[in-house]
């Protein structure tokens, strides 16, 4: 049986309640909004590329613990990194929460490999990113998990 | 209530001797006893309904209607059989207003296309209230589309009950139909719907009801409600999935066209003109789900044995406990607080999504629905993405109540 902590790592609980960069971005130049029409979570993330670079990245709305940790978690890993890192992180992340692969370069982020247990989960932990990579792609519609 | 760790209620015996009708109730989930608490969902099914379905597979599967061999008439009088056990629950006049089709979302897309489309135009006016399902709001909007006519919503107030007063005021000449829940699925609120029908009816506008959530729970008699459609589902009524009921007055049926062509539907066909078939099976094309009516005409059955008026005592007093006990649990908010409800317990907790809850009482073999609940505007209005809720069932007790308790708590521990 899994674990509810292997879930609600200490970590993901403190950025779920704190989380970092959760403000709409002045200056930014693409965003894109993500839904779980499931549990009806709703976050908007904003980026400030230049130059191939992610200059600056924040998210707003409401979601889930696991949901919001994780925006939270991204928008500090991924700062200052390339777009194709970025594009990279967001690979190596979703096979460790889907439960595909291990990989010991997440950092914090890490914490979420527990999802993998909690398969319903899944979307909210991704939920953010696929509203990255749509910010990223320049998608105007707003990315739903379903 | 202290009472009830002193001395167990004649009602938790019963419902543990109903208990034993759900081989489901056996089940345990992570470890623990499953307490299931998501009925609002879809219910559990009875021995006796599982094996009615079984019955007919295993001894007189055949198609109806059309056979001259002996199983496709036992097939054809179990399903003819099932209909009259439905007419009877609703007290409807005749078998011929009660059609089967898949369920309740389809029950009210039948009557938007058949019954509104050839009828409305620009400016016709449908009300809905606030605290409907989204299946009791995206086919109107579909036939707003279509025709011109718009939506008129119903308020509702902090406590979770329809604001008459405004109903009374929306209806007008323009309002070709009322289409309102019977018992809200996220908020349990069991309407006025008497009132609401007399009112629609003083001005001719005839009335729908989605009884989804309400023939579990409460009697239903339509010729005493004089509603116009009632629909609802079998699977939330112990019976099974993917069949439910339209039920509509027979001059209304009459006057309507079929919503969809095909087989049963029809007295004759040429390339030049098909004659339709008479009601109900006018409305029922193709092949229907025999085994799904043959189901629910068992959960009738189980029903009627076990008695509506016993259930919803039952029910209300396991609500009223839980009322009670999850008020006691702090930071807890009840969402919906009308004084006449059946049979949920919607709530949000402080500082935690009802998401995480799920899981974590997921964990504790506690089973209950986070989210929106299909009723997303009913969310906007209380000014929350979504909501835990937990739906009760007539083999639920209070012990699950306690159970329930003690999982939220253990919720609370995880994000203390």
């Amino acid at each position: 049986m899994a674990d509810l902590r292997d879930l609600y790592h200490d970590v993901i609980l403190e950025h779920s309640k704190r989380p970092r960069n959760f403000r709409a971005l002045e200056g930014a130049n693409c965003s894109a909004e993500g839904f779980n029409p499931l549990c009806g979570d709703h976050f908007t993330v904003f980026l400030q590329v230049g130059d191939g670079k992610i200059r600056d990245i924040s998210f707003q709305g409401s979601g889930c613990a696991i949901s919001k940790a994780s925006a939270s978690m991204m928008t500090q890993a991924l700062k200052g990194k390339s777009t194709e890192e970025a594009e990279a992180f967001f690979q190596k992340f979703h096979d460790v929460v889907t439960g595909k692969n291990e990989s010991d370069d997440l950092g914090k982020l890490a914490a979420f490999a527990g999802v993998s247990e909690f398969p319903v989960r899944v979307k909210c932990a991704t939920l953010a990113w696929h509203a990255l990579r749509a910010a990223l792609q320049g998608e105007q519609q707003a990315v739903s998990t379903e | 209530m202290k009472l009830a760790e002193l001395y167990t209620h004649p009602g938790d015996v019963q419902a543990q001797f109903w208990r034993t009708d759900f081989p489901i109730l056996k089940t345990r989930v992570h470890g623990k006893p499953l307490v299931y608490l998501d009925n609002a969902a879809t219910t559990q099914k009875p021995l006796a309904v599982i094996e009615a379905e079984s019955k007919y597979y295993c001894n007189y599967n055949a198609n109806v209607h059309r056979g001259v061999h002996s199983l496709s008439q036992l097939a054809t009088e179990a399903y003819e059989g099932a209909r009259v056990k439905v007419q009877q629950l609703l007290n409807a006049a005749s078998p011929s207003e009660i059609i089967f089709v898949r369920g309740t979302t389809e029950a009210i897309n039948l009557v938007a296309q058949s019954y509104g489309r050839g009828r409305l135009q620009a400016g016709d006016e449908i009300i809905l209230s606030q605290m409907e399902h989204h299946s009791n709001i995206v086919p109107w909007q579909m036939l707003c589309q279509q025709t011109g006519a718009r939506l008129r919503i119903i308020p509702v107030d902090d406590s979770g009950e329809l604001q008459l007063e405004v109903f009374a005021k929306l209806l007008n000449e323009h309002t070709r139909l009322v289409a309102v829940t019977h018992v809200s699925n996220a908020l349990g609120t069991i309407n006025p719907v008497q009132a609401i029908i007399a009112l629609a009816h003083a001005h001719k506008v005839p009335v729908l009801l989605d009884g989804a959530q309400a023939v579990a729970h409460l009697p239903v008699d339509v010729q005493q409600l004089d509603c116009d459609f009632y629909a609802f589902s079998a699977h939330k009524l112990y019976g099974p999935t993917g069949v439910g009921v339209l039920y509509g007055k027979e001059a209304l049926l009459d006057a309507m066209p079929p919503y969809q062509g095909g087989g049963d539907m029809i007295s004759s066909v040429t390339f030049e003109k098909t004659i339709y078939n008479h009601l109900p099976h006018k409305f029922e094309a193709g092949t229907p789900h025999v085994s799904g009516a043959i189901g629910l005409g068992a959960a009738i059955e189980y029903l009627n044995a076990v008695g509506i008026a016993p259930i919803a005592a039952h029910e209300h007093r396991v609500l009223a406990y839980g009322t009670e006990r999850l008020q006691s649990v702090p930071g807890l908010r009840l969402i919906g607080t009308a004084k006449d409800k059946a049979g949920v317990l919607s709530f949000v907790l402080e500082g935690i999504h009802p998401h995480d809850i799920g899981t974590i009482l997921d964990q504790e073999g506690i089973a209950i629905r986070t989210g929106h609940h299909c009723a997303q505007p009913l969310m906007q209005r209380f000014g929350i993405p979504a909501t835990a809720r937990a739906s009760l069932g007539l083999y639920n007790t209070v012990e699950e109540i306690d159970a329930l308790v003690t999982g939220l708590h253990k919720v609370q521990e995880v994000f203390a």
